[in-house]
């Protein structure tokens, strides 16, 4: 018997299916799931406070948001913005990693991080604006809870941007499966933000 | 199929050592390897290891709650600690035990089911590993110190609901990883609806823990700033139950049984030698069990009740019937398939069906006492009823992994137990099981009440069923540490496995 030709020839190659996005669709929906159920709370919440008067006696309302808290609406506005340029951002920086450009990659990944340093100092603006403890009652409880919760989100994408801007500086910038799944996290947490800034900001 | 086994532990294991330098390098290199192990078969037998130690720990805290109901003049356990103890038992049977063994198994198989050649984000698995361990060792260390759910000392609750978060992110992690490589990293060629039935077993609990594991966590957040700042909104410590204690009952707890049903399905499949019929049908029994995600994210416990007109009764059961039926009917299904494949005159019988059998049917038997728990008027709320529905799911769950490991074992140790200990092991701890829930089951009926160890009365036999139930769980404890001892001498010493892939992975195509 012939033994020099009895080696198999190598296994079908092993086709990863874009991990990271699909990692970070998965990440997406905890986030979303998470944040959901802390929006839940608030609205059971919000739906089992007492009725009062309004200060002008025109119309009953429920005595959730305290007479003397006032939400510092340009700087919420603002946010909900800066959130569409960073998602704006995002994709440009897919566009340009698709088409094996660097340069605008990082820039676009560069603007991103600038967005999410402006979504961090507006939300600290809000917070001085707002001069609440967290000790005051419940609606401040859960204020301070759903906002620093969301303010996490944004932290945890603003190290996914730092991530895939020193790979595009580095010189990966055709790593189009790590910038595509920055941008969807991107999505889902302007998504998320939307959902806090409707029920939070504009609802209250 | 194509399996890859990308485990270099067992040529490690199996180094023999000539003088002691060698053997102390060995082993502590073994250490760190497993210690920083990116490797999924280390990463889930550290999950099996460690779920395996904590089962030993829920199973005698259940015995001594038992004791404690024997009598109710009886103070093994000072009055003070049995709230926390009761809540220690559930904490440990379902985030210590339960969710982390079925996830360990799949995380040290799924990948060579699939042929991938590691876990996706391995490191990440690890990561979620160690956050899980500190995660239960600081609810542990909680526990003893007057905290958890109801506890005492203010900054142990704290100390509890931090723990608590570390488990929730830890499993979540892990599941994430799971759920990646079924999706992403299945061999060339190979679609969803052809990967292994308990490769898709696990991607659906991955992805039912992925759903509800942050809802759990929203809740907790509210908690744990309400009670760190101003312990009123939420309860304070008596409000910690209110708002998670959800996550440690029914439909909840179905969702860390659903790999169950993957591997028996995976066990007979390989029995049968042939093409699984309906395979289809396989993958949508294992899919209606996660319907019990929808409970479990809206929080929603509708029961039944069969008094009134046709109309209330309706109005109750067509919600009833939804949050309850259909993971049951997911159950029978599989069931269903597995005995139709046992037809096949070519099934050769092996010992895992044996406990994994026996898992899957103790896992229905906690699902319909479920249900029954639900039907109002029955009267069985607040009762001991619900605790026998915790113990049958999560000991099921036990048997079923003692099952994977007789099944899966040989693959990655290369070496196999021995088919009469596994038959026994599994018999015993189907008898330990049965002993551990179906007396609540009865004592649900006469009222013996949930959460209490004495000031109860009922006309019946309860020394009876409270002894029993104590037996149960010593014996449960007794299985585990036997199972644990026989698999690490089998594996380390055992007969060399002879199977083959053909004899571990199920025929897709005949």
């Amino acid at each position: 018997m012939n033994t020099s030709a009895t080696a198999l020839g190598s296994g079908p190659k092993v086709v990863m299916r874009r991990p990271t996005l699909v990692l970070s669709g998965l990440l997406s929906a905890v986030s979303a799931m998470l944040m959901g159920s802390m929006l839940a709370i608030w609205l059971d919440f919000r739906s089992k406070a007492p009725l009062r008067e309004s200060s002008d006696g025109s119309m009953m309302l429920r005595d959730w948001l305290p007479e003397n808290i006032k939400i510092p609406e340009v700087a919420t506005n603002t946010m909900m913005m800066t959130f569409v340029i960073t998602c704006v951002m995002a994709q440009w920086a897919v566009y340009s990693s698709r088409r094996n450009d660097p340069k605008h990659t990082s820039l676009a990944l560069g603007v991103v991080l600038l967005t999410e340093i402006a979504l961090i100092n507006a939300q600290v603006a809000v917070y001085l604006q707002m001069d609440i403890a967290v000790r005051d009652g419940s609606y401040m409880m859960m204020f301070y809870a759903v906002t620093a919760t969301m303010l996490t989100m944004i932290v945890i994408c603003m190290g996914f941007t730092l991530l895939a801007l020193f790979r595009s500086i580095g010189g990966r910038a055709g790593d189009r499966d790590l910038v595509s799944a920055h941008a969807l996290y991107c999505y889902a947490i302007a998504v998320i933000f939307a959902a806090v800034w409707f029920v939070v900001y504009v609802q209250k | 199929m194509t399996a890859i086994d990308s485990s270099s532990s067992t040529a490690i294991s199996h180094t023999t050592t000539a003088g002691s330098m060698t053997t102390k390098s060995t082993f502590l290199g073994t250490i760190a390897a497993y210690l920083m192990a990116t490797d999924h078969t280390r990463i889930g037998r550290l999950l099996i290891s460690f779920s395996a130690i904590f089962a030993i720990g829920a199973a005698a805290e259940g015995a001594l709650l038992g004791a404690e109901r024997i009598s109710s003049s009886s103070s093994l356990v000072d009055a003070g600690i049995l709230v926390q103890l009761f809540s220690a038992f559930r904490f440990d049977l379902i985030f210590a035990v339960g969710a982390p063994l079925m996830l360990g198994i799949a995380v040290a198989i799924v990948p060579m089911q699939i042929g991938a050649r590691s876990l996706a984000f391995a490191r990440g698995a690890q990561f979620g590993f160690y956050l899980w361990l500190f995660g239960v060792v600081l609810v542990g260390t909680s526990y003893l110190n007057n905290g958890g759910p109801g506890g005492g000392n203010a900054d142990m609750v704290d100390l509890f609901l931090v723990g608590l978060g570390l488990v929730i992110a830890g499993l979540t992690v892990i599941s994430a990883s799971i759920a990646t490589t079924v999706l992403t990293s299945r061999r060339a060629g190979m679609t969803l609806m052809e990967a292994p039935i308990f490769s898709w077993s696990a991607l659906i609990a991955s992805l039912s823990l992925i759903f509800t594991l942050p809802v759990m966590a929203g809740a907790l957040i509210f908690v744990a700033v309400d009670h760190t700042y101003e312990r009123a909104t939420f309860g304070a410590t008596q409000g910690v139950n209110a708002w998670i204690g959800w996550a440690f009952t029914a439909p909840q707890i179905f969702i860390i049984a659903i790999p169950t049903l993957g591997i028996l399905a995976q066990i007979v499949a390989t029995m049968t030698r042939g093409k699984q019929p309906l395979r289809a049908g396989l993958f949508v029994g294992v899919g209606l069990m996660s319907v019990t995600v929808i409970g479990s994210v809206t929080q929603s416990s509708f029961s039944a009740n069969f008094s009134g007109g046709l109309s209330e009764i309706a109005k109750s059961l067509i919600p009833f019937l939804f949050f309850n039926a259909f993971s049951i009917l997911g159950v029978l299904v599989v069931l269903g398939l597995c005995l139709l494949a046992l037809k096949n005159e070519k099934a050769k019988p092996t010992a895992p069906f044996v406990p994994a059998f026996l898992g899957v049917g103790m896992v229905l038997t906690g699902m319909v006492g479920n249900a029954a728990h639900k039907i109002s008027n029955f009267g069985l709320v607040n009762t001991v009823f619900e605790e026998a529905v915790l113990v049958y799911i999560c000991y099921g769950v036990l048997l079923s992994s003692l099952g994977a490991i007789a099944h899966f074992g040989p693959r990655i140790w290369g070496r196999e137990i021995p088919s009469a200990a596994v038959v026994g092991l599994g018999l015993l701890g189907f008898v330990a099981t049965v002993l551990a829930s179906l007396p609540y089951f009865i004592a649900g009926f006469a009222d013996q009440p949930s959460g209490v160890a004495d000031g109860f009365n009922y006309s019946g036999p309860a020394w009876l069923w409270n002894s029993l139930v104590a037996a149960g769980h010593s014996l449960m404890a007794l299985v585990v540490l036997l199972s644990v001892a026989l698999a690490t001498k089998s594996f380390r010493s055992g007969k060399v496995s002879t199977a083959t892939s053909a004899d571990l992975y199920e025929s897709v195509n005949g």
